[in-house]
């Protein structure tokens, strides 16, 4: 890791703004319960882990935050979400809109299959009026920010109008991000980001992922707890449903206060 | 060390034994084709000659050459394409992309499904009644282009079909989750990767309409018709329905014209296989996965 947490005076880690809570969130699949009464606070600007065994509802947590799971018609949700203390459940709440303020990384890199340039400027065509008119060299200057933000502008900027889909997936995956990046969103979604990765790939994504923490609240699923352990400031533990435990992370691994997270810690758990 | 046993030997000569089964299989599938079509070169080339592709029947068909019938089957055809296509892909568009996944969908799909193999009789008998007899068409090429058309709809939409499911749901669901709505996801996404091999399906599924004889025999072609068709209300001559006739109903024809009016047949139908053949590989040389 080029940066750290460790510095002692860190403004941000005193944030009490909350940018998404959910308050009893329950969600059934069908009639199969997976997510209990869920409650649950991601402070503003830092890095928040969601640890558990496979299965538990991670992910299932993780993609009520931008309603991505209702396209599956038969999905009932019971609570609330509120993102920036707008309840993102309540009616006329535009899901588009939600969607370009809450970010979402997939587990497998998922690059549209457009030029590198036109995988940028998505997003923001999607949200921006009048984006496709702008000057060349204005949507230039958004392709590039968005590329540098994410480490990736040396490699690419010769080949931005080459597929994205021909880029390694370390490349792609952080392409998947920094095409969020242009319309600004508040929340950042991350879905086991670095587990289609090899160990160097994920060391650099876990990287980029700290470099955005505190202009962008994070939300980062994953089931490798060295890299919670690494790259969180917070960190919750999710068993079967349920919420089990929330912390900082390193008070959370050393001390828990819970004895099931404890023992999943420990490797008791698959 | 690594020398074959007996038993690798055994294993060798029976697994010859399969691959020669399957090929005299292949072969005696490929050779009747290979006939048929060498045949027809031989014994239809000769007459496809300009006068016999340019000038009317003469003589009570035993003379003179098809172009009635060599237009009406591109009319037909062409306006069956331009019928079908686009109401067939609409619908495998609402299917694929809109249409939530409830049995009702299900049980469309199926229908569609079994439609593509419903006999092309019963289309013909559909097209009397719908075309001809209750919008009042009569027969007429309006009325066989249509009821070509809803013959070639099934295939339309489930090629279509076949075609946008090959994107994989990856893309549609990172453009979902940026925020794209259907239209915006179809429209940038799906469709330009999908559109090489919706029209190639579209094509040749369609193509194949030309040889068809039933479902245009009793909605608007006709046996002869002594001038070409100056309204979409006429009647017309087309290829299929003249070699059926001049095969069978005519005395004194020629011995080689009906070979002449297979091949000219066929030649159309490949014609077409290979336009959108090229139009695939010309489509897919940009395609960016
Ligand atoms: N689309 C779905 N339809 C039905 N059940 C589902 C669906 N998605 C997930 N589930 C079930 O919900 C539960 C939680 O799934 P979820 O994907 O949220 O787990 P997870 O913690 O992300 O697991 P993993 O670590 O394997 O990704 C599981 O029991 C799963 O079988
Ligand atoms: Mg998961």
């Amino acid at each position: 890791m080029t940066t750290s947490k460790d510095d002692s005076v860190d403004p941000l880690t005193d944030t009490q703004e909350i940018a998404v809570r959910t308050e009893k969130l329950s969600l059934w699949y069908g009639s199969f319960q997976a997510l209990y009464d869920v409650d649950f606070a991601v402070r503003r600007g830092l890095i928040t882990s969601l640890i558990g065994p496979s299965g538990c509802g991670k992910s299932t947590l993780l993609r009520c935050v931008n309603r991505i799971n209702e396209r599956l018609g038969y999905v009932r949700t019971e609570g609330k979400v509120e993102v920036l203390d707008t309840d993102v459940y309540a009616s006329g709440i535009e899901l588009t809109q939600l969607r370009r303020h809450v970010g979402m990384v997939f587990q497998r890199p998922n690059p549209l299959p457009l030029s590198i340039r036109e995988n940028i400027l998505f997003a923001h065509q999607l949200h921006e009026p009048g984006s496709e008119a702008l000057p060349k060299a204005d949507r230039d200057a958004i392709v590039e920010k968005a590329l540098r933000e994410v480490l990736l502008w040396d490699t690419v900027k010769d080949r931005l109008d080459r597929s994205a889909t021909g880029l390694s997936l370390e490349e792609q995956q952080k392409l998947c991000i920094a095409r969020l990046l242009p319309v600004k969103p508040k929340v950042i979604l991350m879905d086991e980001p670095c587990s289609a990765l090899d160990p160097k790939a994920t060391a650099a994504v876990e990287d980029l992922i700290w470099q955005l923490r505190g202009e962008y609240t994070i939300l980062l699923v994953t089931h490798n707890m060295a890299q919670a352990r690494r790259a969180s400031d917070e960190c919750a533990f999710m068993l079967m449903g349920r919420m089990v435990e929330h912390g900082p992370t390193d008070r959370l691994f050393v001390t828990p206060e819970d004895t099931r997270t404890a023992d999943y810690i420990e490797g008791k758990y698959g | 060390m690594f020398a074959a046993t007996d038993r690798n030997r055994t294993n060798d000569r029976i697994q010859r034994r399969y691959r020669n089964v399957f090929l005299g299989m292949t072969l005696l599938l490929v050779l009747p084709v290979l006939i048929i079509l060498g045949l027809l070169v031989v014994r239809g080339g000769p007459v496809l000659t300009a006068e016999f592709l340019f000038e009317f029947p003469k003589s009570g068909m035993t003379a003179g050459g098809i172009f009635p019938a060599f237009l009406g089957t591109i009319i037909l055809v062409t306006m069956g394409l331009v019928f079908s296509v686009p109401l067939g892909i609409a619908a495998a568009i609402y299917l694929s992309e809109y249409a939530p996944d409830n049995w009702l969908t299900r049980s469309i799909n199926l229908a569609i499904i079994n439609l593509a193999g419903v006999p092309s009789i019963v289309h013909a008998l559909f097209g009397v009644g719908a075309f001809v007899i209750f919008f009042g068409f009569g027969t007429s090429i309006l009325a066989a282009s249509l009821t070509l058309a809803i013959m070639a709809l099934p295939v339309v939409i489930v090629a279509t079909r076949e075609s946008l499911q090959a994107v994989p749901h990856a893309f549609r669901e990172a453009c979902w989750a940026m925020g794209a709505t259907r239209w915006q996801t179809i429209r940038r996404v799906v469709l330009p990767n999908s559109v090489s091999g919706i029209l190639t399906g579209v094509i040749l599924e369609v193509s194949r309409t030309a040889g068809e004889t039933a479902p245009i025999m009793f909605t608007g072609a006709a046996f002869f018709v002594p001038f070409l068709p100056q309204t979409i209300f006429d009647k017309t001559m087309a290829l299929s329905l003249h070699l059926f006739v001049i095969s069978t109903q005519v005395p004194g024809v020629p011995e080689d014209f009906p070979y002449g009016v297979a091949l000219l047949l066929i030649i159309i139908v490949l014609s077409m296989n290979a336009l959108s053949i090229g139009f695939r590989t010309w489509l897919r040389g940009r395609k960016k996965w």
